[in-house]
This record gives C-alpha cells, structure tokens and sequence, in this order.
C-alpha cells in the first residue's frame, strides 16, 4: 500500500494538495468507523480512531517513510482520521452529566493506548524493518 | 428501501471529504508558520472551541442546518485538530517536561476552548451562560 501510494505521488504535486486528499481519505475513514462502532453513552469511535490512527502513524515516522508518504497518508490520512474537537467535547459532555470518573478514564485512556500504540508500533518496525 | 441505497450516502461522503480536504489543509499551512508542536496545539485549540460552539449551538438554538454541520463538524473540524500528530508530538519530545507541557497545554486549553464555545453559544441564545 505504501508502495502504490509512493507511485500515485511520484508527479510531485504540491504537498497541500498531497495533505489535503489525505485529510478527505481519514475524515470519511472516520465517519465510516463512527456509523459502524457507535457505543451509546461512551466515545468508543473516538477512542478507536485516536489510538489506530496514532500507531499507523508511529508506522509510518519510524519505518522512516519518505516526505510525500508521510504528507499523505501520515499528516493526511492518520491526521485527520484522529480528531481532538470531538474528543475534548465528548469528554467535557461526560464530566458534566456527571460522570467524573469516565470523564477521567477517557481521558486517560486516549493518552495511554495512543502512546501505547505508537510504542508497539516502533517495536514492530525496529523488530521487522520493512 | 430506497435510503439503504449505497449512492443516497454519496453527498454525504463527499461533503466530509470536501471537509476533511480543508481541515487537513490548514493544519499543514498552520505547521508551515509555526513550530509543529505549537501549530498543533493551536489548531486542537480553536477547533475544540468551534465545535463546542456549534454542538451546544445545536442543543440550545439549532440555526446551523444539519448538512452545514456535517462539513464543519465531521468534515473540516475533526480533520483540523489531530489526536495522533499530540501523541506522536509527546513520543518525539526532548525531554519529560517538555512532553507534560504538549498533554497539559492541548488538554487544558482544549476543555477551555469547548468551554468557550458553550458560552458563546449560550450568549446567542440570550442567556447570560
């Protein structure tokens, strides 16, 4: 995937259109996840999103992809397919109804299993280089 | 059952990505203007902001209509502000308080900024909060 990406921008556009069509892969990636993963009462999408995207992220950086792949599908993609807005209003929603503690784990959670995530995918990646 | 048809979703998808272009667009030019970690925490910053004036907007008075806040909210807004570039911004700080500064600065001015919001949207409602 890497690779065919690689050719699709190999025409050396310019790197805000190379972010952008990223972005539009990740905002609609999210959405699908948000249709599909809904838990009601608990930002389970968001959680998702965060933690997936920050490792796919960690993949890309530390398997040292090149500036265009990084634009596209790291900046792009994993930026925007993780969101800190709907976060932070999700979290603030829960604290305020009164659910201090899951307000305090979500916050938490997101922190830890992202971090988590970028640390499992820098041992994959120094494990099995590609 | 004609809205379980693949193509009514269409605009919708489009509108998001159309959305998600921009949002993502802006991120990298705000990167482009200032360090990473501080354009990164402006943009969390004022999109937290916007969306939680546009979401305590929907409950108090609702004027934005429901396909103008699939673009700014799912679209433009959520692709603005980035989760995974915060927590790739901690894993690559120099040092440990370096990196408790980016989680206190982007959690603690992003409550504020949803904060904010609320209130606007409470003004425009014509209440004092």
């Amino acid at each position: 995937m890497i690779v065919a990406a690689l050719e699709i921008v190999s025409f050396d556009p310019e790197p805000a259109h190379v972010v952008g069509t990223g972005g539009a892969m990740g905002a609609i990636c999210r959405h699908w996840v948000y249709r599909y993963a809904a838990v009601e009462d608990v930002p389970i999408p968001t959680l998702v999103v965060n933690v997936v995207g920050s490792f796919v992220f960690g993949v890309l950086v530390f398997a040292g992809a090149t500036e265009s792949t990084i634009q596209l599908l790291g900046i792009g993609a994993c930026g925007a397919f993780t969101t800190f807005s709907s976060f932070s209003v999700e979290t603030v929603q829960i604290w305020e109804r009164g659910d201090r503690r899951l307000a305090a784990l979500i916050a938490g959670g997101n922190l830890v299993l992202a971090l988590a995530g970028i640390a499992l995918a820098w041992v994959l990646v120094t494990q099995w280089p590609l | 059952m004609p809205d379980r048809h693949p193509l009514v979703r269409l605009e919708t998808l489009a509108l998001i990505g159309v959305g998600g272009f921009a949002g993502a667009n802006l991120r990298y030019f705000a990167m482009g203007i200032v360090p990473e970690d501080l354009a990164i925490l402006l943009v969390n910053v004022v999109g937290c902001a916007v969306l939680g004036f546009l979401v305590y907007e929907a409950q108090y008075t609702g004027l934005v209509d429901r396909q103008s806040r699939l673009v700014f909210t799912t679209g433009f807004l959520s692709s603005l502000t980035t989760y995974s570039g915060f927590a790739l911004g901690i894993a690559e700080a120099g040092s440990l308080a370096v990196a408790l500064a980016i989680v206190a600065g982007n959690y603690g001015l992003g409550f504020v900024g949803v904060l904010l919001g609320r209130l606007v949207a409470g003004r425009l409602r014509g209440e004092p909060s």
